[in-house]
C-alpha cells in the first residue's frame, strides 16, 4: 500500500508542475460578467488579433468590478471594458473625479490609463411604455413630477443606492403612487403587461430595441456619467503601441449608444456569441457552424482545464494533508489547532477566498488552484487525523511490543489500517473540489464555470447547462474513480472485515 | 526471569494494582487466575511496559521494565491476545512475520523460520496466505501464538489467549499450548478466568480479587489449604455440579 501511495503522489506531483504551463506572453483581454463587457472585451481582442501583434488570450467574465479591477492592476490582464463613473466611485474613490484628465491622473500612479470615450454611456435610466408616454407626453424625467399617480417598479440596487431613486426622487422632487421591487428579468415584462408605468433600465439594454419601451431623458442630469472606455496597464501601452493605437483607431469615438443596444440585443435576444457579435460590427462575419465548432473545441479545452484543476489541487492536498492529518494525530494539541485553522479556512467563503488570492497570485490557475487546495485540505486532514486516532488500541500496543516504530509503523500498520477514513476524506476533497472549481472562472480559472458564469451573464439557460452537466458528470466520475482507488489502495484484509461486518 | 516487586497501579480513583509481588522462574509456566476486573491482564501490562507502575516495579532478567524502557524487552517476549491480535490488513504469513521484518531478519530467514513454525504448531502453511476474516477463531489464535515465538523469545506473555474461542476448540488448544510449553521449555505467564486451564498449563498459580493477590502457589496448595473461602468458592463456581461428576 505504501508503494501505491508512493506511485499516487508522484503522479500528483506530474500534475502539479504541468498544470500552471498555460502562462501566457501575448496580450491578455479581460472582461466583467454581464453581456456588454464580454462583447466589448471581444471587441478588442478581434481589433488587437487583427493588427497582429501576438496571440489574444482572453480572460474573460471575471466576477465584478472589484476582481477585473484587481486583476488588471495586479498585471493577471492588460485591459478591460470599464466605466468612467466606476473608476470614479469603485477605484479611486471619489466621485467628484469625472473628467477624463482627472481620471487619468489618478490611474498614473496605480500604473493605469483610460481610452477616450467609445462613445456610448451605459448608465441607469427610466423606461415607461410607449403608448403611456404618448398618452401623457412623457419625454423627460422631469415630465413625470406631473403624473404622482403613476406606479414604479425599481431593481433592488436601484432602490438602495444614493445615485438611484432616492437621489433621483429628491433631484426631480418625484412622488409615485406605488413604488416597488422587481427583478431586472421581470421588469420588462412588468412594464409591458401594464402591470407597472416606470422601471429602471440601464441604457443600453438590448431590450430597448424592443417597439413599446421609451426611455426619458436625464434633463436635470442627474445620474453620473457612465462612459465606456478601456481601461488598461500604462506598461502595456508603452509595450503594444500598434495595438492600443489599432483600438482607439477602431473603437474610441465608434460606438454610440444606439449601436450598442443593437449589439446587446445580438447577444441578449438572438444567441449570438460575444465573437459573431464583435465580428459582425468589425464587418466580418462568424457562421453558426464555424461558431458550433469552436463551442466544441472550448468543450474540450475547458474539461481540460477542469480536470486540471481538480487534479492538481486534489493532490496537492492530499501531499500536504496527509502528513497534517498524520501530525494531528500525534499531538492533542497539535492536532486541535491544526483541525481549528483548517476548518477556519473551510468557513470562508469560495468566492471570498479567490478574492483574497488576487492581490497575492492574480488572476488565472494558479490562484484558482491555491484557493481550491485549501478547501481540499480539511476532509484530508480530518480524514487522516479520525483514521489514526480511533485505531485499535490493542493493535497498536501489539505493535509497542514488537518495537514496531517510526515510518515503519506508520507505513506497515497505521496507514494502512486506518486507509478507509483517509480514502473517505480524499473522496469527499474530491468531489467538493470539482463543485467548487466551478467559481474559478469567477476569476479566470477557466474550467465549466466560465460556461456557468457566461449563461448567468446572458440569462441563457443552455449555457449554464453546458456548464453545469459536465461538472456534475465529473464529480460522478470522481465518485466512481474512488470506488476503483478504494479496491487498490485500501488492503484487501481490511475489505474482508469490512464485508463481513457490513 | 520475571519478577514483580510491590506494584500497585490506580486508573483515577480505582485500584487496578494493590502491592502485587511474585516471581516466574524460568522454564515454568505461570497462571494469573482471576475473574474480569481482578486486575491480573493490568499486572501482564505493566511486566510488558504498557503500563507504568505507580510504586513498587516489575523487572525482566533483572532489568527494571517501564513505559519509556523497554527496548530490552524486544525479541525477548512474545505476546499473545484474546483472538489473536492479528492485523487485519495482513496475511497470515504478514502477520507471523512482521516482528522479524521488525528486527530486519533476511527474507529467507523469515521464510524458512515461517515454515518451520507451522510445522511445529501443526498449521497447514498454505493456510497462510488467507486474511484472519478468512481464518477459523482457533486458526487466528495458532497464527497469533505463530507470531509470538518467530523471533523465538525466552519469555511468552499470554492474555486470555483462548477466551474467545468455543468449548472444543478451546480444549484442542489447551493440550496443544502444554505441550508446546513443554518442548520449547519457554517462562510464561498467562492470564485466565478459567480454573481448568490453569490447573492443566500452570505450575503455579496467582489467584488474583480486585487487585490484590489472595493466593500464591501450586493448584494442589490453593485447593487443599485455602487462604481464605473466596479461593475455595472461586474453584468451587468452575467445578461441574455433584450430580454431574459421575459422567466425568
Amino acid at each position: 500500500m505504501t508503494a501505491r501511495l508512493a506511485v499516487l503522489a508522484l503522479l500528483g506531483v506530474v500534475v502539479v508542475v504541468a498544470a500552471p504551463a498555460g502562462a501566457t506572453d501575448g496580450v491578455r483581454v479581460g472582461s466583467k460578467s454581464f453581456t456588454e463587457s464580454y462583447v466589448l472585451a471581444e471587441l478588442a481582442a478581434q481589433v488587437i488579433e487583427a493588427a497582429e501583434v501576438g496571440r489574444v488570450e482572453r480572460r474573460v467574465g471575471l466576477g465584478g468590478t472589484g476582481i477585473a479591477y484587481r486583476a488588471v492592476a495586479h498585471g493577471s490582464v492588460d485591459l478591460y471594458p470599464e466605466y468612467t463613473g466606476t473608476i470614479s466611485r469603485a477605484i479611486l474613490k471619489d466621485a467628484a473625479v469625472e473628467s477624463l484628465a482627472a481620471i487619468r491622473a489618478g490611474l498614473r500612479p496605480l500604473g493605469l490609463t483610460i481610452s477616450d470615450p467609445l462613445g456610448f454611456e451605459n448608465t441607469y435610466a427610466l423606461a415607461v411604455r410607449a403608448d403611456a408616454a404618448r398618452r401623457l407626453g412623457l419625454e423627460r424625467i422631469s415630465d413625470l413630477a406631473g403624473h404622482p399617480e403613476l406606479r414604479g417598479a425599481f431593481t433592488s440596487g436601484f432602490l438602495e443606492r444614493d445615485d438611484g431613486w432616492p437621489g433621483l426622487r429628491r433631484h426631480y422632487g418625484l412622488g409615485l403612487a406605488v413604488v416597488r421591487t422587481i427583478e431586472h428579468a421581470l421588469a420588462y415584462q412588468a412594464l409591458s403587461s401594464g402591470t407597472v408605468d416606470v422601471i429602471d433600465v440601464f441604457s443600453t439594454d438590448g431590450r430597448l430595441t424592443r417597439p413599446g419601451t421609451v426611455v426619458l431623458r436625464d434633463d436635470r442630469h442627474f445620474f453620473p456619467d457612465y462612459a465606456a472606455v478601456l481601461l488598461a496597464r500604462t506598461d502595456f501601452v508603452e509595450a503594444h503601441p500598434r495595438a492600443w493605437a489599432a483600438l482607439e483607431r477602431t473603437l474610441v469615438g465608434r460606438i454610440d449608444g444606439a449601436a450598442m443596444i443593437r449589439l446587446n440585443a445580438l447577444a441578449d435576444l438572438q444567441g449570438r456569441s460575444a465573437r459573431q457579435v464583435a465580428a459582425r460590427f468589425l464587418g466580418r462575419e462568424v457562421t453558426d457552424a464555424e461558431e458550433r465548432a469552436r463551442l466544441i473545441r472550448e468543450m474540450g479545452t475547458l474539461t481540460l482545464e477542469h480536470l486540471g484543476l481538480v487534479a492538481a489541487a486534489l493532490s496537492l492536498a492530499v501531499l500536504v494533508g496527509l502528513p497534517l492529518g498524520i501530525l494531528a494525530a500525534r499531538s492533542a494539541v497539535l492536532g486541535q489547532v491544526e483541525l481549528m485553522a483548517v476548518g477556519v479556512l473551510q468557513t470562508i467563503p469560495a468566492l471570498a477566498l479567490l478574492c483574497f488570492m488576487i492581490p497575492l497570485l492574480g488572476i488565472g490557475t494558479l490562484p484558482a488552484l491555491v484557493a481550491l487546495f485549501l478547501y481540499a485540505l480539511l476532509p484530508i486532514v480530518r480524514g487522516t487525523y479520525t483514521g489514526l486516532a480511533t485505531l485499535d488500541r490493542q493493535l497498536l500496543e501489539i505493535a509497542d511490543v514488537l518495537g514496531l516504530a517510526g515510518w515503519r509503523r506508520l507505513a506497515r500498520l497505521e496507514l494502512p489500517l486506518a486507509s478507509v477514513s483517509v480514502l473517505a476524506g480524499v473522496k469527499t476533497a474530491a468531489i467538493w473540489t470539482v463543485g467548487t472549481a466551478t467559481l474559478a472562472a469567477f476569476i479566470g480559472g477557466g474550467g465549466y464555470g466560465t460556461l456557468i458564469v457566461r449563461g448567468l451573464a446572458l440569462d441563457d439557460a443552455r449555457t449554464i447547462l453546458a456548464g453545469a452537466v459536465p461538472a456534475a458528470l465529473m464529480a460522478l466520475l470522481f465518485h466512481g474513480l474512488f470506488e476503483v482507488v478504494d479496491r487498490w489502495l485500501v488492503p484487501r484484509g481490511l475489505r474482508l472485515v469490512m464485508s463481513r461486518h457490513g | 526471569m520475571i519478577a514483580v516487586r510491590h506494584v500497585s497501579t490506580r486508573y483515577g480513583a480505582t485500584v487496578a494494582l494493590d502491592d502485587v509481588s511474585l516471581d516466574v522462574a524460568a522454564g515454568t509456566t505461570h497462571v494469573l487466575l482471576g475473574s474480569s476486573g481482578s486486575g491480573k491482564s493490568t499486572l501482564l501490562r505493566v511486566v510488558l511496559g504498557l503500563v507504568a507502575a505507580d510504586t513498587g516495579q516489575a523487572l525482566v532478567d533483572g532489568v527494571v521494565v517501564t513505559p519509556a524502557a523497554r527496548r530490552h524487552l524486544i525479541g525477548r517476549v512474545g505476546y499473545v491476545v484474546q483472538e489473536g491480535g492479528l492485523y487485519p490488513h495482513l496475511t497470515g504469513r504478514g502477520n507471523v512475520s512482521l516482528p522479524a521484518e521488525a528486527v530486519g531478519w533476511s527474507r529467507e530467514r523469515i521464510a524458512a523460520r515461517v515454515r518451520g513454525l507451522a510445522e511445529l504448531a501443526g498449521f497447514d502453511e498454505a493456510m497462510l496466505q488467507r486474511y484472519p476474516a478468512e481464518l477459523s477463531g482457533g486458526q487466528r489464535q495458532r497464527v497469533g501464538l505463530m507470531r509470538a515465538l518467530v523471533l523465538d523469545p525466552p519469555l511468552l506473555l499470554l492474555d486470555e489467549p483462548l477466551g474467545a474461542l468455543d468449548p472444543i476448540v478451546r480444549a484442542d488448544l489447551q493440550a496443544e499450548l502444554r505441550r508446546l510449553f513443554a518442548a520449547l521449555g519457554k517462562t510464561v505467564l498467562l492470564v485466565t478466568h478459567d480454573v481448568r486451564e490453569a490447573v492443566l498449563l500452570g505450575s503455579t498459580i496467582t489467584l488474583m480479587r480486585s487487585g490484590r493477590v489472595v493466593q500464591q502457589g501450586t493448584f494442589a496448595d490453593l485447593a487443599r489449604t485455602p487462604a481464605e473461602p473466596f479461593v475455595t468458592e472461586f474453584l468451587g463456581a468452575q467445578a461441574p455440579p455433584p450430580e454431574l461428576r459421575a459422567y466425568l
